[in-house]
């Protein structure tokens, strides 16, 4: 159900090429900084090709991505796959009617948006962001998927943080990650 | 320079662009017509197409860096970067991006606002193009501009799928040239 491609090849190039920068946002936190993946043509391509080639024969209508970062990723996908591309958003950004979904931080709460109509009844979607930590976007964002009628298929990230045990807030539903974070 | 002046006249897949786009009045605030462009991520043909006309451009012009305005430029951005082979820098808003970063400030209507950059993702002699969805004024676009040259980089072209009626009839922002696939739907 859910997995990580340990074995392939190219797992190695996009590992070594993620940036850890401590203390950011704040103290404590070793940051996961994927911008340094983007830096290296090669990587990059082989990051989405290794999305694309798990979910091209799965008959996926939508790839949803996470502001912003999930935005970097999705829409390759999407592209490759011949999916719609759907970005969820912070509050306020997207324009016309949304529906939105509140989610736990460590202090306090934030919200996630979605545009009414951009997704219908059993479409098979698929939710990707460059990390899962906790997860409690991903499973806000499944929420939103699922309450306007649509099938979540999988949620692919590049990276998960095991010991922050995000994938047991993802109601059973899978989690594909290329690489996991110390 | 709109692309239909500039070799693409009577392509058709401009006005399939220019149909996927939508427009929502009175969004941020009364008086503008926003000009959405998430109905266009969603239609697969016109996205499509619109990704190959960047790429169809700019495949032979040597570009090592494509660099896309946050966040809506994150969405056009990345896919040109991939299909010609160059780095994809990401230009964001103050705080985001962990690390050293240098930034530069712009013009919003009422106050200003910060455009940053990682240090040191960017070489002399890197040559450049800059993305977002849609330019107005060009004061997000001239920040990035003085972002990418203050580290040596050449800026080849400034690029986005909407110009807005500020900038008709312009080729060139910042002393860049401005390439521009539609004009905004009424």
């Amino acid at each position: 159900m859910s997995s990580c491609k340990e074995d392939d090849p190219r797992i190695d190039g996009i590992q070594s090429r993620i940036r850890v920068v401590p203390n950011f946002p704040k103290p404590g936190i070793m940051f996961q900084d994927i911008t340094t993946v983007l830096l290296d043509p090669r990587a990059f391509k082989d990051t989405i090709d290794l999305f694309v080639e798990r979910y091209k024969s799965k008959n996926i209508t939508v790839v949803a991505g996470i502001e912003a970062r999930g935005f970097i990723f999705g829409p390759p996908i999407a592209l490759a796959i011949g999916a719609k591309f759907v970005p969820l958003r912070k509050p306020k950004k997207l324009p016309g009617k949304v529906i939105r979904e509140e989610y736990d931080l460590e202090y306090g709460s934030d919200c996630l948006e979605m545009h009414v109509g951009a997704v219908e009844p059993e479409e098979r979607a698929l939710v990707v962001d460059d990390l899962i930590a906790t997860g409690g976007t991903l499973c806000a964002a499944m929420n939103l998927l699922e309450r306007a009628g649509a099938e979540v298929v999988e949620c692919a990230c590049v990276i998960e943080i095991p010991d922050l045990k995000g994938r047991d807030r993802l109601n059973g539903k899978p989690l594909f990650v290329l690489v996991e974070s110390q | 320079m709109f692309a239909a002046e500039n070799g693409l006249k009577g392509d058709p897949r401009l006005k399939g662009i220019s149909d996927a786009i939508r427009v929502v009045p009175h969004f941020p605030k009364p008086g503008i017509m926003f000009q959405d462009i998430t109905t266009l991520v969603s239609n697969p043909r016109a996205f499509k197409d619109t990704i190959d006309i960047f790429v169809d451009r700019y495949r032979d012009m040597d570009i090592s860096v494509v660099a896309g305005v946050e966040a809506r430029g994150f969405m056009f951005a990345p896919a040109i970067a991939l299909a010609i082979g160059a780095k994809f820098i990401p230009l964001r808003k103050p705080g985001k991006l962990p690390g050293e970063v240098i930034s530069e400030a712009y013009e919003l209507e009422y106050g200003k606002d910060r455009l940053e950059m990682h240090v040191g993702t960017v070489q002399h002699g890197d040559r450049a193009l800059i993305i977002d969805d849609l330019v107005a004024t060009g004061g997000t676009l001239s920040a990035a501009i003085r972002l990418l040259e203050r580290v040596g980089a050449e800026v080849v072209e400034c690029a986005c799928v909407i110009g807005l009626p500020e900038v008709k009839g312009r080729c060139r922002l910042g002393g860049k040239p401005l390439y521009m696939l539609v004009e905004p739907r009424q």
